[in-house]
């Protein structure tokens, strides 16, 4: 019998032939935090009596929730990380390098690697096809020490998309879409994989957009094929020695197969306050925004802040309406700046914040009023999530998110490109 | 056996409602962190709970995020254990990593306010207000053997190893 993609990895890794509801211990290739569950995680380390690191070079401990620090508090747990690192060789990124997710993919990891980290959208690498999840302080620390966790196997949605995007419509609003058919907890447990002739189509930034929010629908795990597109991102990064071509087996069996037409999708939002509250973009047609935020490990990528750029340039946001961009890392940061999409974005009268996770968590550099509507290209709405329980985050593509920023109320990207 | 009064939560409970991302710079300093707990959800409850006592929510409890402080904070009112019809991947492994029980049942005719008993070993909750009994869902052997410890910091400086 045939293999998953979440099958293979993992019977690899724990050198069983692991099939679905089965448990295993597997070796983990990569384990990182970020600043708000790394601290936890350090204490849990000590606590715990492991000793040493299994692997400190495949150890990362990320500055990017917070970064650069508001507080004194923050600014402290931003020190004791810093500390741990340098005294027990771990691969620090600090103030300004970006998003962990958005470095992990970049620099990190590799198709086929298992990789666990102390924040829910580690599944993010699942778009170059790695085994890639979160889990809490806890089970981080006890990765960092052993170098290996016990997994369950799960059970594998294949999700076959074909046809072409019209246009306007993009990665983020065909997993708005599923999320919405499925259902917040749709998928709990189980590992979503794609496939069909328009992922082999997809660019690699849609398809860590799509990765990225498999835990919102539940999953441990969204997987695309190590194909010619992760090989042609990888050769990018200067990684070319870190592919492999990885696929499922023709024969795998999967507990449910999901066909989606990609030509009949429509831009695409979630509502407040759950990211499983979809609706077409038209239907919110006239909403007042008061904030946009374009950036994110969602979709703070070059493509993002280029189809904002496109839709902007030359043009001014709504006088109502604040724009807040952060690329999703210093490299994106850059390529942005050479392409002239910067330029471009505060022309129109955007603020650009340092690469990072800016004010997706509520934590700083874009917190809400009371009643206040934002249009966000992150990857939750609930309740208080930009840190204001009586404001309210609508989730959407950059393309929506640029067309909103323009005219001060939600609008659909397919009237202004 | 555990016994204690019923807090009622509906479905969709998530990590934001539990410890909401604004108070990160608490994390910290737990004792004030905890101060907020479930706050977005009830303002009231962290002045009502009391040691022993049990949230009883519907679907998908704990969704979003991984932060091992929504279960500590739960934890550090005094909760003794979580009821719910389902619950995130994340939180339920959070939980059971910091010994804190979290069980499955349908928990629809469950009021707020009602008198709980939990038999873990048996498996069994009895709603002592209603009169009626219910069978709690399996939990995987893995994680009974973490949460026999009292969690999985407890179960590595015991074991120093995964012993499955």
């Amino acid at each position: 019998m045939g293999k998953t993609l979440a099958e293979k990895i993992l019977s690899r890794n724990s050198s069983t032939d692991a099939k679905a509801g089965d448990i295993v211990i597997a070796e983990v290739d990569l384990v990182f935090a970020q600043d708000t569950t790394g601290p936890l995680t350090v204490r849990q380390f000590h606590e715990s009596g492991l000793k040493h690191l299994a692997k400190p070079q495949k150890t990362v401990l990320f500055i990017d929730h917070a970064a650069p620090s508001p507080s004194v508090n923050l600014s402290t747990d931003h020190i004791l990380l810093r500390h741990f690192a340098h005294e027990n060789g771990v691969v620090i990124s600090d103030v300004g390098e970006g998003v962990c997710h958005q470095i992990v993919i970049e620099s990190l990891a590799r198709p086929g690697d298992v990789i666990v980290g102390a924040d829910s959208h580690t599944v993010t690498a699942g778009g170059l096809g790695a085994f890639a999840t979160g889990m809490g302080s806890s089970d981080v620390a006890v990765v960092m020490g052993l170098g290996k966790t016990w997994f369950r196997v799960p059970e594998s949605f294949k999700v076959e998309v074909s046809g072409a995007f019209q246009k306007g419509v993009s990665g983020k609003d065909l997993i708005l879409y599923l999320i919405g058919m499925l259902g917040a907890d749709g998928a709990t447990y189980k590992a979503l994989e794609f496939s069909g002739n328009t992922v082999a189509l997809m660019s690699i930034s849609q398809r860590f957009t799509i990765a990225n929010m498999a835990v919102e629908c539940g999953a441990k795990v969204g997987l695309f094929p190590a194909d010619n597109v992760v090989r042609g991102y990888l050769i990018a990064q200067g990684r070319a020695n870190d592919y492999q071509t990885i696929l499922p087996d023709a024969d795998a069996v999967y507990e449910r197969t999901i066909k989606i037409n990609a030509a009949e999708l429509e831009p695409t939002l979630a509502k407040p306050h759950t990211v499983d509250n979809t609706a077409p973009v038209r239907e919110l047609k006239g909403t007042k925004v008061q904030q946009v935020y374009i950036g994110t490990c969602t979709n703070g990528r070059l493509e993002d802040l280029a189809i904002a750029a496109s839709i902007l340039k030359g043009k001014k946001c709504h006088p109502q309406t604040r724009l807040i961009v952060a690329p999703a890392s210093r490299r994106i940061l850059v390529a942005a700046l050479k392409a002239g999409y910067i330029q471009t974005l505060v022309e129109a009268g955007g603020t650009i914040l340092p690469p990072g996770c800016g004010p997706c968590l509520g934590l700083h550099q874009g917190v809400l009023g009371k009643g206040e509507v934002c249009l966000s290209t992150s990857n939750r709405n609930f309740k208080g999530r930009m840190g204001n329980p009586e404001a309210f985050v609508y989730l959407a593509s950059p393309a929506t998110a640029a067309a909103t920023a323009l005219y001060g109320e939600i609008t659909d990207p397919r009237e202004v490109l | 056996m555990l016994r204690g009064r019923a807090f009622k939560f509906g479905d969709s409970i998530s990590t934001d409602h539990v410890i909401s991302g604004r108070y990160a710079h608490l994390r910290s300093n737990l004792v004030e962190l905890a101060k907020h707990v479930l706050e977005d959800a009830d303002p009231t409850f962290v002045s009502r709970v009391k040691p022993g006592d049990f949230i009883v929510a519907g679907s998908n409890f704990g969704l979003g995020s991984s932060r091992e402080h929504a279960p500590l904070v739960i934890k550090m009112a005094g909760v003794s254990a979580i009821l719910a019809k389902s619950v995130a991947r994340i939180f339920f492994r959070n939980a059971i990593n910091l010994g804190l029980p979290v069980l499955m049942c349908d928990t629809d005719k469950m009021n707020d306010g009602d008198e709980l008993e939990i038999n873990l070993e048996g498996g069994k909750v009895k709603d002592l207000t209603n009169g009626s009994e219910l069978t709690l869902g399996k939990i995987p052997e893995v994680m009974l053997r973490i949460l026999a410890e009292g969690g999985l910091i407890p179960y590595i400086q015991k074991y120093g190893d995964f012993k499955l």
